[in-house]
């Protein structure tokens, strides 16, 4: 104990002074975050190698068409989540506002609901106005979350529960058929080969990942879930950013819906977007966004959401049951989130 | 027995990292002695403290509880053995009745293991009783004063049979009648034989009940006296390390006398009150000068700048900004009218810890740094790399995550923050703490030279010397007033000490 | 100890009533034993499952994984219900602890988020369901006690014959509806009661409330705080598995796709029962009138298409619901930021 206290005071009168240049460049901790980064990309290329080994048939167009159509709406929606976790928050009315919007295209594109005149125009209409209200309703948590404070988890419960009652009774239940190949190809159409809607997710990937590099508000959006207060310090206007958000995850939802019903033909209120925000939130979690707030990464929502697909494919064509897919999904998000927490500490 | 300690610490050495937080600090505690433990931030008491109640492990030193050694691993056991804490955000449970706040952890069990809710009611309320506290036992804890809160923290810590009871800061959220209710509860504990360490910033109440008092200061321990042997100005000078009779020695910080008048007035407060901290402050800041604001912790000087920033609302009052009167409901709105506000606590309220350098530097610059809502990185990368340059800061590059560097370093980006606003008015609070001396100078000499520049600069300091040396006029507050009014000439240690200490209103 | 209603507590038992009262006023035969019957019957589910996600939201937690818990438990009671009655039970339960064990382990030692801990507990007790049950529902067996679980009246056999005569007057309607009080109802019952005592009765409901106020402050008064939290899940877990078992006896078959939205159904119910979604504060009973409350609205529903005055579609039952949720969570905020600090 003494001998402790000797050397302790010896070395005390420098140890005050910290070096220049702040810490000491920790090169081991920068390259294990770069490889803990890349760890979902690098887990992907893992699945694809292993898949062009085992599965047979893995490396044809239509596998990849498959596979990518399969996440495309969870994609979507899941970029418009990223954005939200990013902050702080969640969304759990995804799945719902996608019903609204579901339900409410086929009145417009059909011109059953309100004739523009031209097919174009009312598929026009049947687009717009769908997507706009499905933002509008994001409009509603927002409100509800920065105005009044309330948690987002039950804020957004509010729609997810009455949401899809909306959807249903604006269809009174009823499974809309429709046959509106023009309006069907954002969904049906290829480009390149490559399914439209996939092309839609690309886009949203795209410009989501350049909005939170480049642009003020999406600087602003991860100051606010970086720090809160210290951002408002700062002049971010954190109830703008807050409620900015939720409508874009509305919107991001909205588009989603008309994805689905467009694959389908129909839209049915009672199915559409079931269960979507707990698959967007397993991909935004897989893909490395903290879901405390402040990081996001949408290209790791991307690869999370594609991870879950080829881990789930893998199992499939190998003959394993898709209800033990689920089981290992389960598995994945535990892992994901762990080795996350591990980061932190 | 009076004159064996209950409590004896020696020589207890702690350090965080490469800084030492206690170097062979002491300190003793009589049976029934109510002991004050009072330094300035960083002096080491709080740290002192978390050894005591088993918070933190020291690495050296002696500590000795009625006579036998003494290691709490936790808080919970050291309220087991004796040593209970009452910190100042009471950990209790606002929602849980007074009756669960007192027995949580050790309910009144009958044998089947059901809880006799009557025995603990009225255990509970003969308990209160011997306070002098007759309330509704069965109701939420949160229904009462923070007061009664307290009493009831300090009733829970006596029915575990405490014989030492720390209270850190304890009256720091109490209004004047619910001091006198605490310390009438303090003076019970000590007819009790029970001991008290009593840690506190509010010099008059440390003469109302304590019988001693322990000073710190850097880590050490540097005075004990019983406090009638002691008068107020000797216990200022003494936590501050400054001698009385010394000669203010000059360049003690790096501040240098403005070089020039100052010009017109930028910020007028009249007569502000914020929630229950500040009743009525006024001061104001011309051009080009550093505005001193003096006060001990918990005067409302820190409440009066976030009223001013728009941060925290104003409860009465007028705030005028180039003459004309103002009323910011956001720091947003401030920000637009061409204030900055450097916070002092950089961690909580400054920093985006995972954001880079160039990322925190801009944050309040980025509307204006943008056409149409896209950055412009190009001019962006060159404010940066100007204000890198020019305040010296040392970082790997601008895109290093800021919590990287070190606090000085982490500081001037947040100056950097402001500056690259290019604002008419600053407001600092605390500039330079927690920051090693190199660059606190550097600050210092950063803040002169803006206000040279003609900046109105509204400086919040704990450390008298930068007061006194940088300020051009220093404002004092004492319990949420402005108390006196400086100017250079007329501002020493001494002065403001006295204001501070003994000041009332005109 | 003298029971103290929250705002939100009484409010909640006040548009009980209220709705009971102008469903009573309204409809013939809404207050007629075969009504009150059959929504009990077939509320006494979510009411178990609402019980469980009370005390997890009690600690400051919630738990996504209950409906697919109760889908998993439903199908291995279904396929245990041809040992009888009690293997049925115990096994139902046992899934149901065991998902519990699992959510609980992966907070406490893993320390992940409530909400993806059970959130992956979810996915896997769908997986384990949908496995065990190869994709399709799971006849139940007949043959044994099992079905009455959830089809039975528990006290039927002792009714005397006079009670369904037709002149048995007020007194034989109300033995009646004790006599034929559904098993599933007097299982549920009897859970919320053992739940309020051990709430308000043992040191365990103390801690968790103690939690859920405070974490760090029940740490540093000595609390288990971990153990208390491994506990409620453990609790909600059971309970899910419960609601599964009488799920598969109610309507003849483990069914491994039902459950879906239960969660959000039960914290909804907990939320308006006036339970504080950050913890700390809650109350059992008041949980049940929000189950009740709920389930009544679809109910009402149904009488009011059956009086021909305007065909409201069963849909809207999920808009009344959100409604409610929305002026409750809204009367909460304000409440809180009256309240003294």
């Amino acid at each position: 104990m003494s001998l402790d206290s000797s050397t302790t005071v010896a070395t005390g009168g420098t140890a005050g002074l910290r070096p220049p240049g702040g810490a000491p460049p920790a090169t081991g901790f920068r390259i294990g975050l770069a490889a803990r980064r890349l760890g979902a990309l690098i887990a992907l290329a893992v699945l694809i190698l292993l898949n062009l080994a085992i599965t047979p048939h893995f490396a044809t167009m239509q596998t990849l068409s498959v596979n990518l159509t399969q996440i495309c709406t969870i994609v979507i929606v899941g970029v418009g989540m990223t954005l939200v976790i990013a902050t702080g928050g969640i969304d759990l009315s995804v799945g719902s506002l996608m019903a609204i919007s579901g339900a409410l295209a086929p009145g417009f594109f059909t011109g059953a609901l309100f004739h523009g005149g031209n097919l174009y125009v009312n598929i026009g209409f049947g687009i717009v106005i769908p997507v706009m209200v499905a933002g509008l309703f994001g409009l509603f948590n927002g409100w509800l979350v920065s105005s009044f404070r309330i948690q987002p988890i039950i804020a957004t419960l509010i729609l997810f529960i009455a949401g899809r009652g909306i959807a249903q009774v604006w269809t009174n239940g009823d499974l809309q058929v429709f046959k509106a190949p023009e309006f069907q190809a954002i969904a049906l159409g290829h480009v390149l080969g490559v399914p439209f809607q996939v092309w839609i997710m690309l886009v949203f990937v795209i410009a989501a990942a350049w909005m939170l590099r480049k642009t003020v508000f999406g600087r602003q959006l991860l100051a606010v879930g970086g720090n809160e207060p210290a951002a408002r310090l700062a002049g971010v206007p954190v109830k703008r950013v807050k409620r900015l958000v939720y409508v874009i995850s509305g919107l991001c939802s909205g588009v989603a819906g008309l994805i689905v019903i467009a694959m389908n033909s129909a839209a049915d209120a009672n199915l559409i977007g079931m269960g979507v925000e707990l698959d967007a939130i397993a991909a935004v979690a897989v893909g490395g966004t903290l879901l405390s707030g402040g990081r996001a990464t949408v290209v790791g929502t991307l690869i999370g959401a594609l991870i879950i697909q080829l881990v789930r494919y893998t199992l499939l064509a190998n003959g394993v049951p898709d209800a033990a897919a689920l089981i290992a999904k389960a598995a994945l998000i535990v892992l994901a989130v762990w080795l996350q927490r591990q980061e932190r500490a | 027995m009076a004159n064996e300690p209950l409590l004896s610490m020696h020589g207890i050495d702690k350090r965080f990292g490469l800084a030492p937080a206690l170097v062979g600090a002491h300190l003793d505690v009589l049976p029934g002695e109510v002991m004050a433990l009072i330094g300035q931030n960083g002096a080491g008491k709080s740290t002192m403290i978390k050894v005591l109640n088993g918070f933190v492990k020291h690495d050296a030193g002696t500590i000795q509880f009625e006579g036998k050694p003494w290691a709490a691993a936790s808080p919970e056991v050291a309220q087991r053995a004796g040593i209970s804490t009452i910190f100042q955000e009471i950990n209790l449970i606002p929602f849980r009745s007074v009756v669960e706040n007192i027995y949580l952890g050790r309910e009144i069990r009958n044998r089947a293991g059901f809880l006799r809710w009557r025995q603990m009611t009225i255990a509970a309320k003969t308990l209160l009783d011997e306070f002098g506290i007759a309330i509704d036992v069965e109701a939420p804890l949160g229904h009462y004063s923070t007061a009664i809160q307290q009493m009831v923290a300090i009733a829970r810590a006596v029915s575990f049979n405490a014989r030492l009871v720390i209270m850190d800061e304890s009256t720091s959220s109490l209004d004047d009648h619910e001091v006198q209710v605490l310390f009438a509860t303090i003076r019970r504990l000590k007819q009790q034989g029970v001991a008290v360490i009593f840690v506190s910033h509010k010099l008059d109440e440390l003469y109302a009940v304590c019988d001693r008092v322990t000073v710190m200061r850097d880590g050490r321990t540097v005075a004990v006296a019983s406090m009638a042997e002691m008068n107020k100005l000797q216990l200022v000078a003494t936590m501050l390390g400054r001698d009385l009779a010394e000669v203010r020695k000059q360049g003690a910080t790096a501040f240098s006398a403005s070089a020039r008048p100052p010009g017109a007035e930028v910020l007028a407060v009249e007569n502000l009150a914020v929630g229950r901290r500040v009743t009525n402050a006024s001061l104001n800041v011309r051009r080009g000068e550093i505005v001193g604001l003096a006060g001990l912790l918990g005067s409302g000087r820190t409440e009066t700048a976030r009223a001013i920033f728009g941060a925290d609302a104003r409860g009465g009052g007028e705030i005028r900004l180039n003459g004309k009167p103002v009323t910011f409901t956001e720091p947003h709105d401030a920000i637009a009218s061409g204030i900055g506000f450097c916070s002092e606590d950089r961690k909580q309220e400054g920093i985006i810890p995972g954001m880079s350098v160039r990322e925190n530097m801009t944050l309040a610059l980025l509307p204006a740094l943008s056409r149409s809502g896209l950055v412009d990185e190009a001019r962006q990368r060159k404010i940066v790399e100007r204000f890198i340059a020019d305040i010296g800061i040392k970082c790997s590059s601008p895109d290093q995550p800021i919590r990287e560097l070190s606090g000085g370093n982490q500081q001037k980006v947040l100056l950097a923050r402001w500056l690259c606003m290019n604002p008419e008015l600053l407001i600092f609070d605390e500039p330079t703490r927690g920051i090693d001396v190199g660059a606190k100078a550097e600050i210092q000499k950063l803040i002169r030279r803006l206000a040279d520049d003609g900046l109105g600069v509204l400086m919040i300091s704990s450390e008298l010397e930068e007061i006194v040396e940088g300020a051009d006029r220093t404002f004092v507050l004492r319990d949420g007033r402005t108390v006196s009014t400086f100017d250079r000439a007329e501002a020493s240690e001494a002065t403001l000490m006295d204001a501070m200490a003994h000041g009332t209103a005109a | 100890m003298k029971h103290r209603w929250s705002g939100a507590g009484i409010g909640v038992v006040i548009a009980l009533a209220l709705l009971i009262a102008f469903g009573g006023i309204r409809y013939d035969g809404f207050l007629g034993s075969y009504n009150i019957l059959t929504v009990l019957r077939y509320n006494s589910m979510f009411a178990l499952v609402g019980l469980g996600m009370c005390f997890v939201i009690m600690t400051g937690g919630i738990d996504l994984s209950v409906g697919s818990v109760a889908a998993m438990a439903s199908v291995v009671s279904a396929y245990l219900s041809p040992y009888g009655l009690l293997p049925g039970l115990l096994g139902g339960v046992g899934a149901g602890l065991v998902a519990g064990t699992l959510s609980g382990l992966i907070i406490t030692k893993l320390k992940i988020l409530p909400f993806i801990a059970t959130l992956a507990v979810m996915l896997a007790a769908s997986g384990t369901g949908l496995l065990l049950a190869n994709n399709q529902s799971v006849a139940v067996s007949y043959d044994s006690a099992f079905t009455t679980l959830g089809q039975g009246n528990l006290l039927a056999a002792f009714k005397p014959e006079w009670i369904d005569g037709d002149n048995a007057g007020w007194m034989g309607t109300a033995l009646g509806l004790f006599f034929n009080f559904p098993t599933p109802a007097w299982i549920a019952l009897v859970a919320y009661i053992v739940g309020s005592v051990v709430l308000n009765a043992r040191p365990f409901g103390r801690h968790v409330l103690a939690v859920g106020g405070g974490e760090e402050a029940s740490r540093l008064m000595g609390l288990p705080t971990d153990r208390t939290v491994f506990a409620v899940y453990l609790i909600s877990g059971g309970l899910a598995g419960l609601a599964g078992v009488i799920l598969a006896a109610q309507f003849g078959a483990g069914q491994p796709i039902e459950g879906i939205g239960w969660e959000l159904f039960a914290i909804a119910s907990v939320v308006v029962g006036g339970t504080l979604l950050t913890g700390g504060k809650g109350s059992v009973f008041t949980t049940l009138a929000g189950v009740l409350l709920l389930g009544l609205i679809f109910t009402i529903l149904n009488f009011e298409n059956g009086m021909g005055w305007i065909s409201l579609s069963a849909y809207w039952q999920s808009v009344v619901r959100g409604a409610f949720l929305l002026v409750v969570v809204i009367l909460q905020s304000r409440l809180a930021r009256t309240a003294p600090a």
